[in-house]
């Protein structure tokens, strides 16, 4: 029987969060810990959490699993398990709708602050405009980003200034388009962007590099803006 | 953009180049300090080092380079940890007084290098 401790809360009726230990037979089957929630929602169906593809594509169902964030859907127990107990609770530092569900509010602002979006003010071509091979690929490893939150939720410098501090995830597509040749706000992308908090308080600390269920590497593009930045005003 | 009036350069940019310039600056001078110490000196060869404008200089660029580091470094200590997100009214005042304390700190260590210099 596997140990599975899920943080419970309820903001309108509960004074204080607590934690509530549930025991799943798993078969001695290798699951992922969403098909382990899904046995658990079956015991106890009060239990909230988000959750839409299982197969690790729409982002929803990021959690901190036994102090480390990552997609449910797609976290084996046998990478996260330690010592037959399994401790769940929300990504850290958002505020808790109920149970696992965060307000994701701070973190899309940040994410819309970036204008994450192809601007380009010459005229528009017959049909598309065009990128060469080379300039696609730039953006390789930036663009498959899947806004889980799980980087910006593990970044302390998220933690204590999400209104200020942009974090790994909106930084990242802040520079995948600060990348893209067809893009031309560049000059003005970077003006937004050169304030002590929006890039600067990253601390390279790499959390986000450390959980990205995608593999990115946040912490690579905002090196890149930071360039971006030097060679702009020097 | 965010403001932020009580951060050295106002600019981000501006404030991570002086603290990565300032760090160069300030192991250098370490290194030079530490180099004529490894060596072994007497008061008086101490005395004749700190006599000659080069070293005095180097000295006084380097308490600045200080000054402006330990700046930076403790600004963004006070704005992670002392503000209004994490203790409500109180943060900005303790905030306030946590930066007027660094502040004043800082001026006092770069005045009194300065009379230890030509004093
Ligand atoms: S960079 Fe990775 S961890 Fe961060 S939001 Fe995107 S997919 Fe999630």
């Amino acid at each position: 029987m596997l140990q599975v401790s899920i943080y419970r809360y309820n903001p309108e009726t509960d004074s204080a969060p607590s934690m509530q230990d549930f025991q799943v037979d798993t078969g001695g089957k290798d699951l992922m810990v969403l098909d382990v929630l899904e046995m658990i929602k079956a015991q106890d169906t009060t239990v909230a959490y988000r959750r839409s593809c299982r197969e690790g594509v729409c982002g929803s169902d990021g959690l901190n699993m036994n102090g480390k964030n990552g997609l449910a859907c797609i976290t084996a127990l046998s990478d996260t398990v330690r010592d037959n107990k399994l401790v769940i609770r929300p990504l850290p530092g958002l505020p808790v709708v109920r149970d696992l569900v965060v307000d994701m509010s701070l973190f899309y602002r940040q994410y819309e602050k970036v204008q994450p979006f192809l601007q380009n003010n010459t005229p528009a071509p017959a049909i598309e405009r065009l990128q060469s091979p080379e300039d696609r690929a730039k953006l390789d490893g930036l663009y498959e980003c899947i806004l889980c939150a799980c980087c910006s939720t593990s970044c302390p410098s998220f933690w204590w200034n999400p209104d200020r501090f942009i974090g790994p995830a909106g930084l990242l597509q802040a520079y995948r388009f600060l990348a893209d040749s067809r893009d031309t706000a560049t000059d003005e992308r970077l003006a937004k962007l050169d304030d002590p908090f929006s890039v600067f308080r990253c601390h390279g600390i790499q959390n986000c590099v450390n959980v990205c269920p995608k593999g990115l590497n946040p912490t690579r593009a905002i090196g890149h803006i930071r360039n971006m930045l030097l060679s702009r005003a020097t | 953009m965010v403001r932020a009036v009580t951060s050295f350069g106002r600019s981000g940019l501006s404030d991570w180049l002086l603290q990565r310039v300032t760090a160069v600056i300030l192991v250098a001078y370490f290194l030079c300090i530490g180099a004529s110490l490894l060596g072994g000196v007497s008061y008086a060869e101490w005395k004749s080092m700190f006599e000659g404008t080069a070293m005095r200089i180097f000295t006084l660029l380097a308490v600045l380079s200080l000054a402006a580091h330990a700046w930076i470094g403790m600004w963004s200590v006070g704005t992670d940890y002392l503000t209004e997100r994490l203790m409500g009214k109180t943060g900005n005042v303790l905030r306030l007084a946590y930066q007027i304390g660094c502040g004043l700190v800082i001026f006092v260590y770069v005045i009194w290098t300065i009379q230890i210099l030509w004093g």
